[in-house]
């Protein structure tokens, strides 16, 4: 073909980039050409294939690609030279063209062969139907379809269409549309993106309509319209939900000076605040407001009023910040809710909601946590295998892109020294363990001093929590001993790890493991402490339940008492006595409202303590460092104090504790969960100024990614740990006789018992104490622990199929990389690689062009034929340059004698044998 | 705020959202203070950039410019990423260039095609491998002077006994992706937000 060669020098130039975008052009006017032809009076056959190729790209009104090859070879077509000015790089595209166009030339028989019958069909149904000229026939309806395909061209074809063809039309716009969906995740020039989804658009948009036959075309119109406002309404809420994630930019900026790992903390925290709204506006919605708008206003009844003897000292500051008075009563605590059946003009069934928020709670809680951990680990995917990729990993995914701060990057380049300097210490000598007996008693003793410390704060808190008890029954009471209890735990909580971080330096272990050690110890010591203040507070109960049998008795005697001395002093008047003030009632302990008022102070001064500790031990002494600095004898900053480093793993373990809190406090204290939503969000301003004002980047990088679920884990955890002692009550202790809304109760779940037998028709009654009955739970539960077994032998068994799997993948690509060792690789990924690459990096030495022409000729002319061929052109334009070609085109013999470098820099000239 | 005046028209919003990770709110121009795309590229070069991109003005900012941008300035690679992404190689970036590096580093991209860009960023010499020089440059650049060469030749020895499959002594695209996608933290560490 000697009209290439003027080109030729050009498609060299660009070699690559054009190979990469023939392929996929040659793609697309594959399918393009099957919808096309069906409008085209398609007369020509063989050789006219080629320039067809163009034509019908015309028709589709795409970016015109390939005019100047149609041009060059079908002269009588005029129109598209109007179009070639918007050609920007004509070139480029007729060289591309006339590549592709070649193989479709010669071998484009078989697509020629599949096309003959339905084109001869078509062909008869226009001759007849039209008396046109063919070329003006082609001509117009190129302008038709270009504008609009619902003209009269296009219904014209719409009645030549046969099933075969609908079907086939269907499949190529279905194609089109997973090519809409999927473009981003291309690896193309945003341009090229952009064309392809212009045409992609546009043929779907021309043949969609078309689509459909007879009376089911309108349908179909309409479902493919109803299909795109469907989209169009799932992309818009879709943007609209991501608009609605608080706190993105404040994440992002804490991220970008402090590396992923302190962000990973924040966003734990807005997940944790998403989640608390939830409950929140579970428990306000369900329970607060309905009581707060529909049930007995204060001071109607004994239990919404302060009593007698409180009531001078109610509104005192004091009293109130210790969730007495007032506040003691109100709705914020259990005993204020009553046990009326319903309430208001509603009939809300308040007991039986409050009973149903209390365990929607920890439904709601855990479902959100396993589903978030689910999903976690199914990101989290590489399975990697320690060891393997040591030093791979260390260069390529060291370094945090998100980092954009000078300080951090310096921080990023020191710790990425050091550990490659650590892997190269490891990997010069294995192990140099020159004291081991040392370091196994140091160990052993760090351990046992740890276990005394646990052991020892445990019993701290019990002795506190049973002298808080005696102090209960004495007025003569300072700050101190009131507030006992919380001072030592939260003191406990500050203490504790820094102990721990001490003699963890005794141990000497490698820096991740440390840390691992750490996380586990700092939750023994919280989980042990919260668990010594439930099993106190648990004696405080039963305490309290013995008090109440004998006010039970005292206040019922009083009552009677009342009406015999009601009836003796006024014995004229018959009927009811006037009710008894209901401040001067004798009522019981209320043991649900104190563990509600006990959770909710430890959850007070748990925020307190670490504001505080925020206040003080950064802000301050971030303060102290920065501007005694001037005046000091040693340099403050880079000295002892230094700028504080942000404690993730305490800050997370603390977090994971106060939601613990939270779940078992909820469920007497309603209001707690409103105070939560309010830590949660003035904390996140708080912390994310805190860290931004006075802290400085970690030296040591812990890592995001891993611990994400750990703590997630853990948040587990807590939850059935908390979940345990609340159900524990429920199910098991009798609710206080004249408070709560379950007061008068045998247990607190006989309500829904009193629902399924009074509000429920009485079959269903029925059928729930057959359900109820052993004889049925306990076949139910075996059944369920058989399912159980069941799955987890089966995800066992699929586990092993996955190993089995990628062992043998693995094995094949070995093979297969051993089998075409010199060769050069025919992947798709490969080939999408080459066209991004620049093409000024690939010019070839000049005496290569002239002969890449005909060395590519044999290669390219079968490529046409069929799959087989196709692959082994994608060979050719897989390889990385133009010279590295050489061994391919040659006869694939042994390997070549230097496969290596020379060949792969793209500077030398290519071997030649 | 700045004026009313459309920056894009809908059906170009469209395209960019079809074609990228973006939702349509980071595209689009909104407040100077969120920092969206085209703010962004305008903010390099404001007398150059015009507000208006309804008609798909065809300009390049060099990548001198465009690498002081915060995201990219600390990166050891910010060059090398600015080539990759560039039409031209040099590191001229057209908006629509500017885009798609976004849109690659950004978060909601899948991890495959996060690799073969990463592969392309650390092909220092673009020649379609990772040789052993690429592999000391990059050492190089993330260590700066701070390793002996002798250590930094090592590190590069390792690295290609690790991860080079075929032992040809280089690694190609699939070496790279096999070694990485196994890797813990990539997906996590190679993404900008903007």
């Amino acid at each position: 073909m000697p009209k290439k060669s003027d080109v030729t020098r050009k498609l060299e130039d660009v070699g690559i980039e054009i190979d990469g975008e023939v392929e996929s052009a040659e793609e697309d006017t594959n399918a393009k050409s099957k919808g096309g032809k069906k409008k085209t009076a398609a007369g020509k056959q063989g050789k006219a294939a080629a320039s067809e190729d163009g034509e019908d790209e015309d028709e589709d009104d795409e970016p015109p690609r390939g005019r100047r090859a149609a041009n060059r070879k079908k002269a009588a077509q005029k129109q598209v030279e109007e179009e070639d000015s918007d050609d920007e790089i004509p070139q480029r595209r007729s060289a591309g063209n006339r590549r592709r166009g070649k193989p479709g030339a010669n071998g484009g028989e078989n697509r020629e062969s599949n096309k003959r019958n339905k084109r001869g069909g078509k062909k008869q149904k226009e001759d007849k139907g039209k008396g046109k000229g063919k070329d003006d026939d082609k001509n117009s309806k190129k302008k038709n379809s270009s504008e609009d395909s619902k003209s009269e061209g296009g219904e014209e074809e719409e009645e030549s269409m046969s099933e075969g063809e609908r079907a086939r039309l269907m499949e190529e716009v279905e194609e089109k549309k997973k090519l809409i969906a999927n473009i981003r995740n291309k690896p193309w020039r945003m341009k090229r993106r952009l064309k392809h989804l212009k045409e992609a658009q546009l043929f779907v948009d021309k043949f969609e309509g078309a689509l459909g036959k007879g009376k089911g075309r309108k349908l179909y119109a309409y479902k493919v319209m109803m299909m795109k406002k469907w989209i169009k309404f799932q992309r818009d809420f879709e943007n609209f939900k991501t608009a609605c994630i608080p706190w993105e930019r404040k994440i992002k900026e804490v991220e970008s000076h402090f590396g992923s790992s302190v962000a990973s903390y924040f966003i734990f925290l807005r997940w944790m605040y998403g989640m608390n709204l939830v409950l929140f506006s579970l428990t306000f919605g369900l329970v607060v407001i309905p009581e707060v708008l529909m049930g007995l206003p204060y001071g109607s009844i004994p239990r919404k009023t302060v009593p007698r003897e409180e009531q001078d000292t109610a509104m005192d500051y004091s009293v109130l910040t210790d969730f007495n008075g007032y506040c003691k009563y109100s709705v914020l605590f259990y005993g204020y809710y009553n046990n009326q059946r319903t309430i208001g003009f509603l009939k809300f069934r308040l007991p039986l909601s409050y009973l149903m928020v209390g365990i929607g709670t920890f439904g709601y809680s855990l479902m959100v946590v396993i589903r978030t951990m689910a999903k976690n680990a199914d990101v989290g995917g590489g399975d990697g295998e320690d060891s393997e990729f040591t030093f791979a990993w260390k260069m390529f995914t060291s370094w945090d892109y998100l980092i954009g701060n000078a300080e951090t990057a310096d921080n990023k380049y020191a710790s990425i020294t050091t550990s490659f300097k650590e892997s190269i210490v490891d990997e010069q000598e294995n192990q140099k363990d020159e004291n081991i007996h040392l370091r196994r008693f140091l160990r052993v003793l760090a351990n046992f001093l740890i276990t005394c410390t646990l052991g020892g704060s445990g019993y701290l808190i019990y002795f506190v929590v049973k002298r808080s008890q005696e102090f209960a029954n004495r007025d003569d009471l300072g700050w101190y001993e009131k507030n006992e209890l919380e001072i030592i735990m939260s003191l406990l909580g500050l203490v504790g790890p820094m102990l721990f971080e001490t003699i963890a330096e005794l141990e000497d272990y490698h820096p991740r493991i440390a840390l691992k050690w750490q996380l586990g110890r700092i939750f023994a010591l919280f989980l042990g402490n919260l668990y010594t203040f439930l099993l106190a507070l648990f004696d405080e109960v039963n305490a309290k339940l013995e008090e109440e049998k004998a006010i039970k008795n005292a206040s019922i005697w009083f009552m009677k008492e009342y009406f015999a001395n009601y009836t003796a002093n006024n014995p004229n008047e018959t009927g009811t006595p006037p009710p008894i003030d209901p401040a001067d009632v004798i009522r019981g302990p209320c043991w649900e409202t104190t563990v509600g008022i006990e959770f909710v102070k430890l959850t007070i001064s748990d925020i307190q303590v670490t504001y505080l500790t925020i206040l003080i031990g950064d802000f301050l002494r971030a303060l102290i460092v920065r501007f005694l600095n001037y005046c000091w004898c040693w340099d403050l900053e880079a000295g002892w104090p230094s700028y504080g480093e942000f404690d993730i793993s305490g800050n997370v373990l603390g977090l994971v504790f106060n939601q613990g809190m939270i779940w078992m406090g909820s469920f007497y204290a309603p209001g707690l969960v409103g105070i939560n939503v309010l830590r949660l969000l003035t904390s996140m301003y708080y912390q994310c100024w805190a860290v931004m004002a006075c802290n400085v980047p970690h030296e040591r990088v812990f890592k995001a990614s891993k611990s994400n679920n750990f703590y997630m884990g853990l948040l587990l955890l807590i939850l059935f740990l908390s979940l345990l002692p609340v159900v524990y009550t429920i199910m098991s202790l009798p609710p206080s006789f004249d408070c709560g809304p379950f007061s008068g109760k045998e247990r607190m779940f006989d309500v829904i018992i009193e629902t399924i037998e009074l509000d429920l028709p009485a079959f269903l009654g029925t059928l729930f104490s057959y359900a109820a009955n052993p004889g049925l739970i306990i076949p139910a539960i075996l059944l369920m622990v058989l399912a159980i077994y069941y799955l987890n032998s089966v995800s066992e068994a699929y586990k092993n199929a996955n190993n089995e799997l990628k062992k043998k993948m693995q094995m094949a690509r070995d093979e297969e990389k051993n089998r075409r060792n010199n060769k050069d690789s025919t992947n798709q990924v490969m080939k999408d690689l080459e066209d991004l690459l620049p093409n000024r990096s690939n010019v070839p030495p000049p005496e290569e062009k002239k002969d890449k022409p005909d060395e590519r000729k044999p290669k390219v002319k079968p490529g046409a034929a069929g799959n087989a061929v196709n692959l082994q052109k994608d060979v050719s334009l897989a390889s990385a340059n133009p010279n590295a070609r050489g061994p391919v085109t040659q006869a694939p013999g042994p390997r070549a004698p230097g496969p290596g470098h020379s060949r792969g820099r793209g500077q030398g000239p290519p071997p030649r044998p | 705020m700045g004026s009313k005046q459309t920056t894009f028209r809908d059906d170009q919003l469209d395209e960019y959202q079809d074609c990228t990770f973006f939702t349509s709110k980071e595209i689009l121009r909104g407040p100077r203070t969120t920092r969206r795309l085209h703010g962004r590229f305008r903010d390099l070069a404001p007398n150059i950039v015009p507000m208006d991109y309804t008609n798909n003005p065809d300009i390049t900012l060099p990548s001198s410019v465009i690498t002081t941008m915060p995201e990219l300035k600390e990166n050891p690679f910010c060059q090398s990423i600015v080539e990759t992404f560039s039409e031209d190689g040099k590191g001229n970036l057209s908006f629509n260039d500017f885009v798609d590096m976004f849109s690659v580093l950004s978060e909601m991209a899948p991890l495959d095609l996060k690799i073969i860009y990463a592969f392309k960023i650390y092909d220092f010499n673009r020649d379609g491998f990772l040789c052993e020089k690429d592999v000391e440059e990059t050492v190089h650049r993330l260590t700066g002077e701070d390793l002996r060469p002798e250590e930094r030749r090592l590190v590069s020895q390792r690295v290609m006994e690790e991860a080079d499959l075929d032992g040809d002594g280089k690694l190609s695209v699939i070496d790279f992706e096999n070694m990485i996608s196994k890797a813990p933290d990539f997906i996590s560490t190679f993404h900008v937000r903007i």
